[in-house]
């Protein structure tokens, strides 16, 4: 038993209860349905740019990039221009490929000992793995909801719900049924790799270690919304068109409650909208913080340019000359040893 | 050290806000704040006569892809063509004789309503879509 983790279950079940009760009990549908993620909506995005504007007031003073290749130097050594970029564009490279596929964590070492005693590092890559699969699949399956709120809905939409769903398992028992309407793969995927990031900061004595909270919460959040939004497909089905119908209400700012839409999409979208409110407080901004990062995004000229510390007050300072200018005099009564005689300054 | 505080690389900060705020409130520009109306479904006058889906009409909107799966697989993998609902009417299981005999307007009833949800139903890839207009 781990408080960090049971408190954060705990937050989800409670908030599952809050729409839950909400709704069936005392029907808060213009609540949970119209008030909230309009709310939600604007917190996100107000938080987002206040906590980007926050950040872009940190001066950054040196180029601290980390760097993973040779840095440009003379010409018969061969260089790495995106690992050790020198140029605008190496970064813009490092960037995009940091963004879209993680390469800081491909690199993710462990540190361990060996039978004999030894301490190795070795190459983890499930990590990685699993981040990847969790991160692409969470884009596509917010990607494919712009169904919900276009109308006509865009070709790219159609087209990346086409390519998910291509793979079908046409079977069906009477509780659960997978075949008709077809299975999106991204959705499957978001849930597994969820759970694993989960199960891998409970069952690893190291990682659960540092982690708090803050940690757990989103993601037992993600699982919610995940299995919530899995429920209305391919469980305790949905009007779609009256959900559709809901939602463009809602993003054209005439928001009407739709009929006979049961309490699990209420859950789906409260957890929606808690996400919301949660991600510009929370290391989620890590979405926006990758951009800001100096270790990233500056390039590795240290040894072509100068970069001065742009505080750099004038120094009061006193040399030795002005030392004994003041005082050679003296200093020669005293008998000591002078750069310069009287008669030389004198002159 | 600068007394006040100021936006380090602002240009490029503020563009990257922007595209961020644009991309995130995409649904609202994208439809104008005009919503398109939900599509409306025409029944034939054979739907008008018999009054009644071959279940209730939450249930069909909601269930009828899961409804036809049953009945494929009925059909297909045990031989049992006949249906039977809970006011103990019975049908025959089958797409196009079934559910396009009563909606045989498909371009004003199921299309509308998939194009609106954006589904394809691969179906008619094999099954006749327009029985009446047998050639
Ligand atoms: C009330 C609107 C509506 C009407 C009318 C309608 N459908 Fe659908 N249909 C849907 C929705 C919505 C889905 C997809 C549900 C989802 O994506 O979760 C769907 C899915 C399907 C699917 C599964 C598609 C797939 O590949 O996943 C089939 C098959 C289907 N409908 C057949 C029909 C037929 C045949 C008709 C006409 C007799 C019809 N539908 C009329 C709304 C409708
Ligand atoms: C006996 C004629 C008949 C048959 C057969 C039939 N329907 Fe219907 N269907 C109707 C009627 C009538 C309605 C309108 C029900 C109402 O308004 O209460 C309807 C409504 C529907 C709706 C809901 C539309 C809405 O208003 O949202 C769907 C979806 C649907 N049918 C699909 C099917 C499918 C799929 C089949 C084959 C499995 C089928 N129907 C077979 C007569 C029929
Ligand atoms: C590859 C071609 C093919 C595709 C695609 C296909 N079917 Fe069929 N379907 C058949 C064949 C062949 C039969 C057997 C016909 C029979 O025995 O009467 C059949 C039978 C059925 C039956 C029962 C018999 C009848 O007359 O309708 C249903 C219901 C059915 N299919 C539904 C569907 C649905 C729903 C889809 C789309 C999700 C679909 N089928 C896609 C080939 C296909
Ligand atoms: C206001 C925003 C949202 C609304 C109105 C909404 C609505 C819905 C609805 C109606 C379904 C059922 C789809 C069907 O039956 O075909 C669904 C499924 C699902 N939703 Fe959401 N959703 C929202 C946001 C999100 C977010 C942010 C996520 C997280 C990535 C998410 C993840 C899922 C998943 C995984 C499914 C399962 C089916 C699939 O893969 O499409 N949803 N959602």
């Amino acid at each position: 038993m781990n408080g960090k983790y049971m408190f954060s279950l705990l937050a989800i079940f409670v908030l599952f209860l809050l729409p839950y009760v909400g709704v069936t009990a005392f029907g808060l549908k213009t609540l949970f349905g119209i008030f909230i993620p309009l709310i939600a909506l604007t917190i996100f995005i107000i938080g987002f740019v206040r906590r980007i504007k926050g950040w872009s007031e940190s001066p950054v003073p040196f180029r601290i990039p980390t760097t993973c290749g040779q840095q440009k130097s003379l010409t018969w050594i061969e260089s790495s221009p995106i690992d050790n970029p020198t140029t605008k564009a190496g970064v813009v490279v490092r960037m995009i490929l940091e963004v879209m596929l993680f390469r800081s964590l491909f690199r993710n070492l462990k540190f361990k000992r060996e039978s004999n005693g030894i301490l190795s590092y070795s190459w983890e890559l499930w990590l990685w793995l699993g981040a990847l699969a969790f991160h692409w699949a969470f884009l596509v399956t917010i990607v494919r909801h712009l169904r919900f709120f276009a109308e006509p809905i865009p070709y790219f939409v159609r087209a990346l719900e086409f390519f998910d769903s291509f793979f079908r398992v046409e079977f069906f028992t009477d509780a659960f049924q997978v075949g008709l309407p077809g299975i999106y793969m991204s959705g499957i995927v978001l849930l597994a790799a969820a759970i694993y990031l989960l199960a891998r900061r409970i069952l690893l004595a190291q990682v659960r270690y540092v982690s708090l909270a803050a940690d757990y919460f989103p993601l037992f959040l993600i699982i919610g919304i995940a299995v919530s939004g899995i429920m209305m497909r391919y469980a305790s089905k949905v009007d779609i068109v009256g959900i559709k119908a809901f939602t463009m209400g809602l993003v054209t700012l005439n928001p009407t409650i739709p009929e006979g839409v049961g309490a699990t999409f209420y859950v789906h979208l409260f957890f929606v909208s808690v996400l919301l409110i949660y991600f510009p407080f929370s290391k989620l901004m890590h979405m926006g913080g990758i951009f800001m990062s100096p270790t990233r995004n500056l390039t590795t000229d240290t040894r072509a340019k100068h970069y001065s510390n742009p505080w750099n007050y004038p120094v009061k300072t006193h040399t030795y000359e002005e030392y004994e200018d003041d005082y050679r005099e003296k200093m020669i009564d005293a008998g000591l040893p002078v750069d310069k005689e009287l008669a030389e300054v004198k002159e | 050290m600068p007394d006040q505080k100021q936006m380090y690389d602002k240009g490029k900060v503020v563009a990257g806000l922007v595209i961020f705020v644009v991309l995130i409130t995409f649904p609202f520009w994208y439809n104008h704040l005009k919503a398109a109306p939900a599509p409306q479904l025409e029944l034939t006058k054979k739907a008008q006569a018999a009054k009644n889906c071959v279940r209730s009409k939450d249930y069909m909107k909601a269930e009828h892809m899961q409804l036809l799966d049953v009945w494929r697989e009925s059909v297909v993998r045990n031989g049992e063509r006949v249906y039977v609902n809970e006011e103990g009417k019975e049908f025959n299981m089958s797409l196009t004789n079934t559910c396009l005999d009563c909606h045989s307007n498909k371009a004003e009833f199921c299309d509308r309503c998939h194009n609106y949800a954006s589904v394809n139903p691969y179906c008619w890839d094999c099954h006749i879509d327009n029985p009446k207009e047998k050639k």
